[in-house]
């Protein structure tokens, strides 16, 4: 029976005892103890929070970044193809003004051709005109130094216009 | 390979210091043994009127021609005492504080002797008998009427053991808390990351799943709770000064601790729990019934966490010594090797023990508190 009876003093010590125990450990334990833990768990949450984040803003970065390579290359695939285009368009011309050019100056170089033989046959009749008149004079000259001879010219001359 | 490394020097350890503890203990016996038989013949007056305090004492008893009493010997270390019993014949007075009708007394329990002197106080003489002080009427004999006027606030043997478990507790919690401070926001190390799993356990395991998310409040008081018997329940189990001590199977301390229990749990009921008591959702005429029925269950909740770890702890000393004594009872050293190997097996079982009911006293304190503080919608 003295086991299962609470003596006064155990009783009264035991709740003394205990609540200064309480008391205390609130105040130098288990508020610093159950803070810091809590401080802690929530620093870590938010680091890895941030790591997530992080991973996201990375990944989004990544696929930004492919996205602006495949955007340039396609863009410097558009700019050689304009250039091939211009290049072509440019050689293209450049034949068809040569092209163009080069029968104008044809064309140029035979009409010259043509006036440079007109004027030299215009010049070769000319020349042969004045020759065959100084020949004709020449001739005239010698054939008519007598009388008979200018006579039978003439009367020749008028048998022809007679003639026509 | 680190980790298997570590337990097998351990393993090895361990069965070092067991062995040690066998060979000490059946040399102690076997001392004592001797002492007693050349000391019994000149003090036999002594032994024979001496009290029995611990097994050592038994013995003694036993070789002064007076039978072992284990039940004696068991109850004497169950319960509480004005002396802490040491070693041999040495004990520790301790204080003893009297509340007589006419004011305080306070002097050393070493002015008894053992309980073979009366001590002349400033208003009553007083006797120690069976560990009660009693007082003593001028015609030498204990005076009933007066002892009951006399209110005992010593500080025995379990207040002295309980101090030290508090002690134990300040330091180590004021040291890992101090520890928390410096390095703020930096993972545990030491004691500190001894100590922060069970704190976190309490929280997580013990009082978040049964209170809820109004936890934070009652922390303090679960993890007191926890702690304070977790740390007198280990103490206990050290066989030597300053443990030993049967503090929490002591009805008086799991009567206190059960009380706490009661007033935190019913001051923090809210309306929800006081109808569920006085207008339950019965029939009108089943009210009488019920109420009685509730108001029990409020009482009868924390009465079984009294008894059971009252129950439990004393269960535990009283068969560590139960076994210790089969030595004394045999009187024979051959069953020794048995005895501690069956104690060794006990103790670690009242290890686990000491555990478990520290976590079943605080899981139904935290139970009892959800139940009080649950919402109903």
């Amino acid at each position: 029976m003295d086991l299962v009876t609470p003596s006064i003093g155990l009783v009264f010590w035991t709740s003394l005892a205990f609540i200064c125990l309480l008391i205390l450990l609130r105040k130098f334990a288990w508020k610093p103890i159950l803070g810091a833990i809590h401080e802690r768990e929530q620093s870590i949450d938010e680091a890895l929070n941030k790591a997530e984040l992080a991973k996201q803003e990375m990944a989004r970065l990544t696929s930004q970044n492919q996205d602006l390579m495949q955007q340039a290359r396609a863009e410097r695939d558009e700019i050689l193809k304009e250039a091939k285009t211009l290049k072509d368009g440019i050689l293209n011309e450049a034949k068809k003004q040569a092209q163009v050019e080069g029968t104008k100056l044809i064309e140029k170089a035979k009409i010259e051709i043509e006036n440079q033989k007109k004027a030299a046959l215009a010049e070769v009749k000319d020349q042969v005109s004045s020759l065959s008149l100084e020949i004709a004079e020449r001739v005239l000259r010698t054939q008519l130094d007598d009388k008979t001879k200018q006579e039978a010219l003439v009367a020749n001359l008028l048998k022809d216009v007679e003639l026509n | 390979m680190d980790c298997n490394r570590v337990f097998v020097s351990k393993v090895k350890r361990l069965t070092v210091v067991f062995t040690l503890l066998i060979a000490f203990l059946s040399i102690k016996i076997d001392t004592f043994a001797q002492v007693d038989s050349a000391v019994v013949p000149v003090d036999s007056a002594v032994a024979e009127s001496a009290h029995a305090v611990s097994g050592e004492h038994g013995a003694e008893a036993n070789h002064g021609k007076e039978k072992f009493e284990p039940t004696k010997v068991i109850m004497e270390h169950i319960a509480d005492s004005h002396m802490w019993h040491l070693w041999g014949h040495t004990s520790l007075p301790l204080p003893v504080i009297l509340y007589t009708p006419n004011g305080l007394e306070i002097f050393s329990s070493a002015n008894f002797h053992h309980g073979e002197h009366d001590y002349n106080g400033k208003y009553n003489n007083y006797r120690l008998e069976e560990d009660h002080i009693k007082v003593v009427a001028a015609d030498g004999k204990v005076d009933e009427e007066a002892s009951k006027s006399v209110l005992d606030f010593s500080i025995t043997k379990n207040v002295a053991a309980m101090f030290v478990a508090i002690l134990v507790i300040l330091i180590v919690f004021i040291s890992v808390a101090s520890s928390y401070k410096k390095r703020v926001g930096k993972s545990p190390k030491g004691l500190q990351s001894f100590i922060e799993p069970i704190v976190i356990f309490v929280r997580d395991d013990i009082a978040k799943p049964n209170i809820g998310h109004k936890y934070a409040k009652f922390m303090p008081y679960l993890l007191t709770t926890f702690f304070f018997l977790l740390f007198n329940n280990l103490l206990g189990l050290v066989p030597i000064f300053p443990g030993s001590a049967n503090v929490t199977g002591n009805i008086a301390l799991t009567f206190v601790m059960a009380l706490g229990t009661l007033i935190v749990v019913n001051i923090n009921g809210n309306k929800y729990y006081w109808k569920h008591i006085f207008l339950p959702d019965v029939p009108f005429w089943l009210w009488p019934l019920m109420v009685v029925v509730e108001v029990v269950g409020v009482i009868s909740k924390p009465f079984a966490l009294m008894v059971r770890l009252f129950a439990n702890m004393t269960a535990g000393h009283i068969i560590v010594l139960s076994l210790i004594s089969l030595i004394f009872i045999f009187e024979t050293l051959a069953i020794a090797p048995v005895s501690v190997a069956f104690v060794i097996f006990m103790d670690v079982l009242e290890l686990l023990v000491a555990f478990l009911q520290a976590f079943i006293f605080t899981l139904l304190t935290a139970l009892f508190i959800g139940m009080a503080v649950e919402e109903h919608h």
